[in-house]
């Protein structure tokens, strides 16, 4: 015969042990919530108000397979190395609308730009940019060009540009470009237009 | 009441049946072997051959592998079931069973069908039945050579000789890329991925003292037909490899003395080199009579993209770009042996190879030019690219940054894209050359190219579509073609001896005096 006292305890204890199940699914479920806004977040637009300069941006444009000259505002920054980041950006919000004629993953984003003297600059893209970047050598070559070719365009002085993914080397930007070296500026301006 | 020895015994007989049993129900699933044997397979879009698998006296096949190259398949389980879709046909098919399902409807074959490592396993001799259900075309099978013919491809020669020269002449109604050799009174050809069939009789005999009769013969897939004669024999293409001309060493010499043949394709003298050899490569008329005559065929490395474990592009949810690009490199591989060059594919099969392997493959081969093949869902038609090389790091005495190898040859390598790309247009295919940073094509030392085939009016299918591929390969074979002069004479290096061996200037970076090396730090390349 169990005595009554033990069964009483198993029964507490399993009471808790399904209590406690209950409470972490619902934990897991609030944080899950608050996470997922941010990962599908868009870049965060520019503000409206204040000073905006004219620039000119390389967009590319998948089904004739060339990049096309487009103008936009782009706040006024005071750094080189800013303004070159908001260009970029101001490129991937055009890649990123609904319809965009070389569309890019909402979640794709410039990380940085770094000027790094002479004539040398690095683009430091998120994860999401290359893992969910369209995979092709036409696609992922437009995207190549035209990240250097806005920048080269833009900001006077970059002979070349190496493109990070978070921070680091990466072979290629999605199976077919190759980034593992740095690319040269006046070699992609002459074949840009092909 | 039986004694207990009796017991004993007749346990130890009950045991020793049911292990006899088990093996002998074994024995039908048990591992076929490979035996060394293959099927070639000849069809108006690919010519390819398999391995052959040898179980229980049986020869078997595997049926995935056999029907990938003519059209879309895919393959899975389901129990104990294996499911197949080719095209639009669904089959299923039963381990161990002798009857299958094609199309709704029952097929029997002569021997069960295997499943092994995921694989399904068909007899070869179900093939004549089993193929037309799926292919909607008539097939012939050799059983005993192992040769598969699918629709009207059937190549027959017929033969003329002309006694008083004497030239025996053997027209075919399509070109031949034969492996020649010849050996003392002997000619042999061996047709290894040409449909040639009997030209009706197996032996012919001529009424010629010098020579003497020819035999055809099928074996492992091969087909081969021999010429006798009384003295060494020396053979010549024209008519764009339609009609080879056979004629006595002597003789070929003295019309060679006062006539130069020429052109691509026209006039070429093949021979051989030893019997071993079998190498086709391109030579002058021989001195002697028992010299090995070579002739040249400009090697091209053909590269299907991707592979293995990496997939490239998803063009669909079930469709890989390594998967069309396989298939693809096939048909340009028999394209352009139609038009005499040698083709190394990097990989035949579903295999992994780094970037960096695919560019020392393409190096160490010594290959006219390199071609990756890729495929893309964007756009339409075909698009073709040479490398846009990176900033170089400083050259070293003769040896050159390894990223920046293709420097010297991508003049050339244009020229070849745009050729190409204006054989794709005459042929429909909207097409462009253009630039991009893509391995391994700034690591190749020859001129290189990639092709990235796009659909065409009917979507996505046509990167599956056979007749689609088989077209773009065309293409790209005759722009190849018609830039051979150019790729074989691309750096005046390669010398051709009177020998007929190849001989390499001294600083001739294919020399293999001068290895391609690939250093450490920086990267290099010795030219």
């Amino acid at each position: 015969m169990i005595p009554r006292s033990l069964l009483i305890a198993v029964a507490a204890l399993l009471l808790l042990v399904v209590s406690m199940g209950i409470y972490l699914r619902h934990m897991r479920r609030r944080a899950a919530e608050v996470e997922s806004p941010a990962a599908d977040a868009l870049p965060v637009a520019p503000p409206v108000t204040g000073p905006t300069e004219a620039v000119t941006l390389h967009v590319a444009d998948d089904a004739a397979g060339i990049l096309r000259d487009q103008a936009a505002q782009i706040p006024l920054s005071g750094g080189r190395q800013q303004r070159a980041e908001e260009l970029l950006r101001a490129l991937l919000r055009i890649y990123q609308q609904p319809g965009a004629r070389h569309p890019m993953a909402p979640a794709a984003d410039i990380r940085a730009i770094y000027l790094v003297d002479p004539g040398a600059a690095v683009i430091d893209l998120n994860a999401a940019f290359a893992d969910q970047h369209r995979s092709g050598i036409l696609s992922e070559q437009l995207t190549v060009n035209s990240l250097v070719e806005t920048l080269a365009l833009n900001v006077p002085g970059i002979e070349r540009v190496t493109i990070l993914v978070e921070g680091k080397m990466r072979d290629t930007l999605a199976g077919h470009a190759d980034l593992s070296d740095p690319f040269d500026v006046s070699a992609i301006k002459r074949t840009g237009n092909q | 009441m039986l004694s207990t020895t009796n017991k004993i015994l007749i346990k130890k007989v009950l045991a020793t049946v049911l292990a006899s049993l088990v093996l002998l129900s074994a024995a039908p699933f048990a591992n076929p072997t490979d035996s060394g044997k293959r099927i070639s397979v000849y069809s108006p879009v690919a010519v390819y051959s398999l391995p052959v698998l040898d179980h229980a006296g049986r020869e078997y096949v595997g049926l995935l592998e056999l029907l990938e190259p003519l059209g879309r398949v895919s393959s899975q389980f389901e129990g104990q079931r294996w499911k197949l879709r080719f095209n639009a046909i669904d089959a299923e098919f039963a381990a161990g069973k002798t009857r299958g399902r094609i199309r709704g409807h029952d097929v029997d074959f002569t021997a069960p069908f295997l499943v092994e490592d995921g694989r399904g396993l068909v007899p070869l001799s179900t093939l004549p039945s089993l193929l037309p259900r799926f292919l909607g075309a008539p097939v012939n099978f050799h059983e005993s050579a192992r040769r598969l013919f699918i629709g009207e491809v059937a190549i027959q020669p017929s033969f003329r000789l002309d006694a008083a020269n004497p030239q025996l002449t053997l027209s075919f109604n399509a070109p031949v890329n034969p492996m020649i050799a010849t050996e003392p009174g002997q000619l042999r050809m061996v047709f290894k991925r040409d449909p040639v069939v009997s030209p009706g009789s197996q032996s012919i005999s001529f009424d010629n003292k010098i020579i003497t009769h020819a035999t055809y013969s099928e074996n492992n897939g091969d087909a081969e037909l021999d010429v006798t004669a009384s003295q060494p024999l020396t053979a010549s293409f024209s008519s764009d490899r339609k009609t080879i001309t056979i004629s006595a060493a002597t003789i070929f010499a003295a019309q060679a003395a006062s006539a130069t043949a020429g052109g691509d394709g026209n006039g070429k003298s093949i021979g051989t080199g030893t019997a071993a050899g079998f190498q086709n490569q391109a030579q002058s008329p021989p001195a002697a009579s028992n010299a090995p005559t070579i002739v040249h065929r400009p090697l091209v490395v053909v590269d299907p993209a991707h592979g293995g474990e990496e997939r490239g592009a998803a063009l669909t949810d079930s469709l890989a770009e390594k998967d069309v690009t396989l298939g693809f490199a096939r048909l340009l591989r028999h394209e352009l042996e139609l038009r005499g060059f040698a083709v190394n594919l990097l990989r035949d099969a579903d295999t992994t190879l780094t970037l960096d392997q695919r560019a020392n493959a393409a190096n160490v081969a010594h290959a006219v030019i390199y071609i990756s093949l890729h495929a893309d869902s964007l756009g339409s038609g075909a698009r073709v690219y040479t490398t846009l090389l990176p900033v170089e790091g400083p050259s070293n005495g003769m040896f050159h940054p390894w990223n920046a190898a293709q420097a010297p040859a991508l003049a050339l390598s244009r020229e070849v894209a745009a050729a190409i790309a204006l054989q794709l247009q005459k042929k429909e295919y909207p097409s462009h050359a253009f630039s991009a940073s893509l391995r391994p094509l700034n690591n190749v030392l020859s001129p290189a190219v990639a092709v990235e085939l796009a659909p065409g009016g009917n979507g996505i299918e046509d990167l599956t579509s056979a007749s689609y591929q088989q077209r773009a390969a065309a293409a790209i074979a005759d722009a190849v073609a018609s830039v051979r002069d150019r790729l074989e004479g691309q750096s005046g290096d390669r010398v051709i001896g009177s020998s007929g061996h190849l001989k390499s200037k001294a600083f001739d970076f294919r020399s293999p005096d001068h290895p391609i090396t690939r250093l450490s730090d920086p990267t290099m390349v010795n030219r």
